[in-house]
């Protein structure tokens, strides 16, 4: 057994940690008990028929076309969740099919076109996992943020509309606040490697038992590429949100959390 | 262009769905001169009214005129420019009033920016204060003076003084009255039945989304039955 083994056993002690979450749930009344349980056992099903099927496609004899699948997949996901967090965005979900695509090909197209990771089963899924995942991630906080930022500015935005500047301009410091929102966690976190963050890829493989130093080259690599998709699909989700957001004629749409008065 | 053409006319105007009509099919004229209150209890859609004359709303249905032209057929942001806007409430940009009057016109320098300030009631030091730290008061005028710098033709206001003091208030009607006699129509919004009886030239009375009366202030005394 390798000391980053952990066995059935291991996972059942690590449990342990569910229970204290739980006895603070109870003892505080935080009514969370439920939610917790449902996580629990939701992330092991997932995670245990996700690794199955890693099993599977990172087989070398397994077809690179159930990889690609697999990302599509993840793509597809990634924009159906962005679509359920900001609803009142029109035709968001295809804005974030386009922003986590591009994300992926920018990242794949760096990892693979320059050689930093072999084209293989058990490189592209997980690439992608963790590249669409926190693509995804900041493309659902600059839609809501956006969202929300022009309905409690509409006053604002409205000022600008009513001096003749066009959508683009009236919307601009918004979209720019919106955007560092939304890419300031991951460009701190990138400050912070090392120091308060042990970022999980790099965590993971020196636990299964890989040099640190080389984990450290892989989790950089990592790092730079979810830098570079993160930032690729914040700024097309918001660019295609906010245009969205205006009509032709350069009018905000009406926002659900609109309190403009109506005299 | 028509200039013998009123200048705004509302020809079986809605806004709003069926069951929520903000206007309903109101047929109303607004004349070149002057300067005209268009009144009303809270909601009857006096907001609704003067924002479809700028384009920040559209009609469901019917057809919104300024000087004869429908105003759908107005590139939006040239029409803008020319049918001015001043808020309920003051909203200033960060940074200082001179790069809020920017804003407005990229071209301006300080001389005209003061000129600007001076045809809001402003001295010329105000353009280096910073435009968060202004009063009410001083603010809405800044508003003013920035909606000036697109050399507007006409000024919407929007129940500008709802938000201020007495003597802030009696200031900006003065400011109204003096954009009337240098030949700029102005369209004010009022819920006040005293304010509609010291500014206004021309009045027309909503209620429910309709156009109740309209016409010379004299004749329609009406307003101040309200």
């Amino acid at each position: 057994m390798r000391s980053g083994d952990v066995g059935y056993l291991g996972l059942a002690a690590s449990l342990v940690l569910i229970a204290v979450a739980l006895a603070i749930s109870l003892r505080l009344a935080l009514r969370l008990e439920r939610d917790l349980v449902v996580s629990v056992v939701r992330g092991l099903v997932q995670l245990l028929i996700v690794g199955a099927a890693l099993a599977i496609i990172i087989d070398p004899d397994t077809s690179l076309v159930w990889s690609w699948l697999w990302v599509a997949g993840i793509v597809v996901f990634a924009a159906a969740t962005n679509k359920r967090r900001a609803p009142a965005v029109p035709g968001l979900f295809w804005i974030a099919l386009v922003a986590n695509g591009a994300s992926a090909i920018v990242g794949f197209g760096v990892a693979f076109g320059l050689g930093i990771f072999p084209v293989e089963g058990r490189t592209l899924v997980p690439i992608a996992g963790m590249l669409i995942g926190n693509s995804m991630k900041s493309g659902i906080v600059v839609a809501e943020r956006l969202v929300e930022a022009l309905a409690d500015g509409r006053a604002e935005v409205e000022a600008r509309l009513a001096l003749g500047q066009p959508w683009t301009a009236a919307s601009r410091p918004i979209v720019r606040s919106a955007l560092r929102v939304a890419l300031s966690p991951q460009i701190e976190n990138t400050k912070a490697l090392g120091i308060v963050f042990l970022p999980g890829a790099m965590t993971g493989l020196i636990l299964a038992g890989v040099e640190p130093l080389d984990a450290v080259l892989v989790q950089l690599a990592l790092m730079y590429l979810i830098l570079g998709g993160t930032a690729t699909t914040t700024a097309i989700t918001a660019l295609g949100s906010v245009r969205r957001l205006f009509t032709d004629d350069h009018r905000l749409v009406a926002l659900l959390r609109s309190r403009r008065d109506v005299g | 262009m028509t200039e013998a053409a009123p200048l705004f006319s509302f020809e079986s105007v809605s806004v709003g769905p069926p069951d929520a009509r903000r206007l309903d099919r109101l047929d109303a004229e607004l004349p070149v001169g002057g300067l005209t209150v268009i009144a009303g209890p809270s909601g009857s859609g006096k907001s609704t009214l003067l924002r479809l004359c700028n384009r920040l709303e559209v009609p469901s249905a019917g057809v919104v005129r300024h000087r004869g032209t429908d105003v759908a057929q107005r590139d939006p942001l040239q029409l803008r420019r020319e049918v001015a806007m001043v808020f309920q409430r003051p909203v200033t940009f960060p940074g200082t009033v001179l790069d809020n009057l920017r804003e407005a016109d990229p071209a301006c320098d300080e001389q005209r920016g003061a000129e600007l300030l001076e045809r809001a009631g402003l001295d010329a030091s105000f353009l280096t204060r910073d435009a968060g730290e202004l009063s009410g008061g001083e603010a809405q005028r800044a508003c003013l003076a920035r909606s000036l710098a697109t050399n507007p033709r006409v000024m919407l206001m929007d129940e500008p003084t709802s938000a201020l003091d007495a003597k802030a208030s009696a200031v900006l009607e003065r400011l109204g009255q003096q954009l009337v006699g240098a030949g700029t129509p102005v369209v004010w919004v009022t819920h006040s039945e005293a304010q509609l009886r010291r500014l206004a030239d021309h009045v027309l009375l909503l209620e429910g989304g309709h156009a109740q009366r309209s016409g010379a202030a004299k004749e329609v005394p009406g307003g101040a039955e309200r």
